[in-house]
């Protein structure tokens, strides 16, 4: 249920960071990346062009994907310079 | 030196998923990636536009980190408010902390309807990083042509036809009209040369006084490509030298790629549907002007830089 | 009661002396005539350090609009000052600082609106803004355009409203004219205004906050039906200021102001300056046996409709002077507020605009005195023959 003008913060401001989080885009993609762990090289190439700040980086590695937001634009496929990633056509 | 695994682990994402930019669009790498050139609190700012619509719709807010919209033409004159303010109460000891402030805005409210109240800032002396993001059209509003559209792109108020081959004018060369306001540091970048870019964005959260970052950035709709090509084409970009990459330094420029093997420009070109109409034999002739006018360019860098 | 000095300022060097006073954290201005003084004068305090501010020396009134946007989102008390062409230039931005609901205060010294050009006293800039959600408040005087930038600075902030405000003074009549005016110590004051404790602030880095995201369909109607409730949360809470503002100060201030009004038959309603031209007028036609009387509205938004109804709830007959045109083809915007708000009445008085001064054009005591001889003759036959008129135009 939307708040009302009663109880929303004035001025249009949004009082919290990063509530986009909340929205999850994962939802618009067709195709999903898939890693083969085995040959990745954690070199962090695909954490740095992801537009959508979908690349888990733990530690200096790269610990997966955040499907909630991932909307398998591929880039990261494409940039790996292994060749690791491959997008998937996705069941839904 | 940027080092990524330094950077994923020292540097905190303050632009985070859930924003509803389009799957594989370069506007927001070049956010990410120019962030990561300082690990101080930024305070960030943008102009209306592709990256401030698609990152703030109410209640959702992409941004960790403060932001503020205010109108499509003004960011540089907004964040010179906030830095004014920063500044006022620092000296007065209501704030302790080293805050950095960004602009951010594309070509239209950089090159265009926001070079006014960038001049003013830049004049000024503000302490602020701008960042262009520019994606060389109004996009946000529909692909429609800004003074940093190439010459003979399509775009939809200046569309290639049966009388017209899309833009007939050449883009603004505004990273020099930039340079020219004599402030510390000035760069164009690319997101495929990401160390390049974050080292250049060191020395511009760095710099004392307004730095100013020139990002070419991909836009699939708008040019035309496969969204997955989005690093490859900015790559194609700084090969064929259609955006060279350099700094100026306190007016000391230095060019800090040089391709090895300069592409032709039809290898830019051909990748993207907004010069398609180009290989018309009744346009041919304008891909060489392309060419020529790229080449006096470039030539002209080279010289500039040779002057020290 | 607490006596201040009297110092011999004009109408624009009183604001810059007040701004001064309240010493507000930015100032991002851009000259223009006959606000100019305003701005030379404050830089000329910051140039001498009897000021902290940092003063912003922007390109453009749009731009002073944007920074001030910028420096109040970031928690700092922020000022600027303009006229005519320069508030229509930042008009963009002007809605924009009610709507993120920034206390602004913002001198604005009435010039006539292009085209043609004319650097004279009219009050189309600032009607032109009637709807921008901006409070405004009209001076008469060089003394009030002191006391309601003091005043403007504590309704502004007030934890209920929480809007930006304008203060008006008429160019040239007022803002350029020698007058000796009562002002205060600085701590008096410095303790008047208080502290600024902004609602949120950009700086507060720990916090972060989103200022001016996109409002779609389902959530800007929410965000304006927020400021129609402001507005009325300021008429509710601008008395305390007032009231307060006397205790401090010894002047008494309301929502308008009535002369000789309690038992006037013939009404002149009139905003800033010419209110001081009628009041001489009005005694002249006392003596005569007149039943004369003079309202001036003080705040014109929010509309003060109680005060203004019950001021001219005994008049026969009122004539409201526009200092602008609407452009509707019904008058003036007083007269259509005024008009609008007597609609519910039972008894309502006869009443007609005229529009007169515009581009500076000067409106003497002899055409004020002529406008009551017409109230007069309108109460007498309960016919009016010009509803709305224009004096001193030369036809």
């Amino acid at each position: 249920m939307k708040k009302g003008w009663k109880s929303l913060p004035i001025g249009g401001i949004i009082d919290k960071g990063g509530t986009a989080k909340e929205y999850k885009t994962g939802s618009w993609r067709t195709f999903v990346p898939v890693r083969d762990e085995a040959k990745c090289i954690n070199c962090m190439i695909c954490w740095v062009y992801c537009p959508d700040s979908a690349i888990k980086a733990e530690n200096g590695k790269m610990t997966g994907f955040r499907l909630d937001y991932c909307k398998g634009c591929g880039i990261c496929a494409s940039v790996c310079p292994v060749k690791c990633i491959n997008m998937k056509k996705e069941k839904k | 030196m940027a080092n990524l695994k330094e950077l994923s682990k020292n540097i905190p994402e303050r632009l985070c998923g859930g924003h509803r930019l389009c799957a594989g669009c370069g506007a927001s790498i070049v956010v990410r990636q120019v962030l990561m050139g300082t690990k101080a609190p930024v305070i960030t700012a943008s102009a209306t536009g592709c990256l401030e619509v698609a990152t703030t719709i109410y209640p959702y807010t992409a941004w960790e980190v403060p932001f503020i919209h205010n109108a499509f033409e003004n960011v540089a004159a907004t964040i010179s408010g906030v830095e004014t303010a920063y500044r006022a109460l620092k000296k007065k000891g209501k704030i302790k902390k080293d805050i950095k402030f960004v602009a951010f805005g594309g070509d239209g409210g950089t090159y265009d309807i926001g070079l006014q109240s960038l001049s003013g800032a830049l004049e000024r002396g503000h302490n602020f990083v701008y960042v262009c993001y520019d994606n060389e059209a109004y996009m946000n509003t529909g692909i429609q042509r800004s003074g940093a559209t190439p010459k003979g792109a399509s775009t939809t108020t200046a569309p290639s036809g049966k009388e017209s081959y899309g833009k007939h004018q050449r883009r603004k060369d505004l990273t020099s009209i930039v340079a020219a306001h004599r402030i510390p540091y000035v760069a164009q970048c690319s997101i495929s040369h990401w160390n390049d870019l974050v080292t250049k964005s060191e020395k511009a959260f760095a710099a004392d006084g307004p730095a100013f970052l020139n990002v070419i950035s991909m836009c699939h709709r708008g040019w035309r490509f496969p969204q997955e090509q989005t690093v490859e084409i900015a790559k194609l970009a700084v090969e064929t030298c259609f955006w060279p990459l350099y700094e100026i330094t306190d007016g000391r420029l230095k060019i800090t790629y040089k391709p090895k093997n300069k592409l032709p420009v039809s290898e830019w070109l051909k990748r993207q549907g907004r010069f398609k109409h180009l290989k018309k034999e009744e346009y041919l002739s304008v891909a060489k002007e392309i060419q020529k006018d790229l080449d006096e360019d470039w030539e002209n860098l080279l010289k500039r830089e040779s002057l020290g | 009661m607490v006596k201040g000095k009297i110092i011999p300022f004009t109408g624009d060097q009183i604001a810059a002396y007040a701004m001064k006073q309240v010493e507000p954290d930015v100032v991002a201005a851009y000259p223009i005539t006959p606000q100019t003084e305003i701005v030379m004068n404050f830089s000329q305090y910051v140039a001498d350090g009897k000021v902290s501010t940092e003063l912003i020396a922007v390109e453009s009134e749009h731009s002073a609009m944007s920074a001030c946007v910028g420096a109040a989102a970031a928690g700092a008390r922020t000022m600027t000052a303009t006229s005519a062409n320069g508030l229509a230039l930042m008009w963009e931005i002007v809605y924009i600082a009610a709507s993120t609901r920034l206390p602004i205060v913002m001198p604005v010294v009435n010039r006539a609106l292009s085209a043609p050009i004319n650097i004279h006293c009219d009050h189309s800039d600032t009607m032109g803004a009637r709807d921008s959600g901006w409070l405004q408040i009209y001076c008469e005087n060089a003394q009030e355009v002191y006391d309601n930038i003091i005043m403007a600075v504590r309704i502004a902030e007030h934890p209920e409203i929480q809007l930006p405000v304008m203060v008006c003074q008429d160019g040239f009549i007022t803002s350029h004219a020698v007058e000796g005016i009562e002002v205060f110590d600085d701590k008096l004051v410095k303790n008047f205004i208080g502290e600024y404790k902004p609602r949120f602030s950009l700086l507060d880095v720990e916090k972060p906050v989103t200022v001016g995201p996109l409002d779609l369909q389902d959530f800007y109607f929410e965000h304006k039906r927020q400021q129609s409730e402001a507005i009325a949360k300021a008429k509710k809470y601008i008395p305390e200021v007032m009231r307060e503002f006397n205790t401090s100060f010894g002047r008494k201030y309301d929502f308008i102001e009535g002369y000789k009004l309690d038992d006037a038959d013939l009404v002149i309603c009139a905003l800033s300056s010419t209110a001081g031209t009628a009041r001489g007028v009005v005694d002249n036609l006392r003596e005569e046996g007149l039943k004369a009387g003079l309202l001036k509205p003080r705040l014109f938004r929010p509309f003060p409709r109680e005060a203004i109804v019950r001021g001219l709830s005994k008049a026969k007959a009122v004539a409201v002077l526009d200092r602008s045109e609407s452009f509707s083809g019904e008058g003036g915007p007083l007269f259509s507020e005024i008009k609008s708000a007597l609609y519910e009445e039972k008894n309502r008085p006869l009443i007609i605009d005229r529009i007169y001064g515009l581009g500076g054009r000067d409106i003497f005591e002899s055409d004020i005195e002529e406008i009551y001889r017409e109230l007069s003759r309108i109460a007498e036959s309960g016919k009016i023959k010009e509803k709305i008129g224009f004096v001193g135009v030369r036809d």
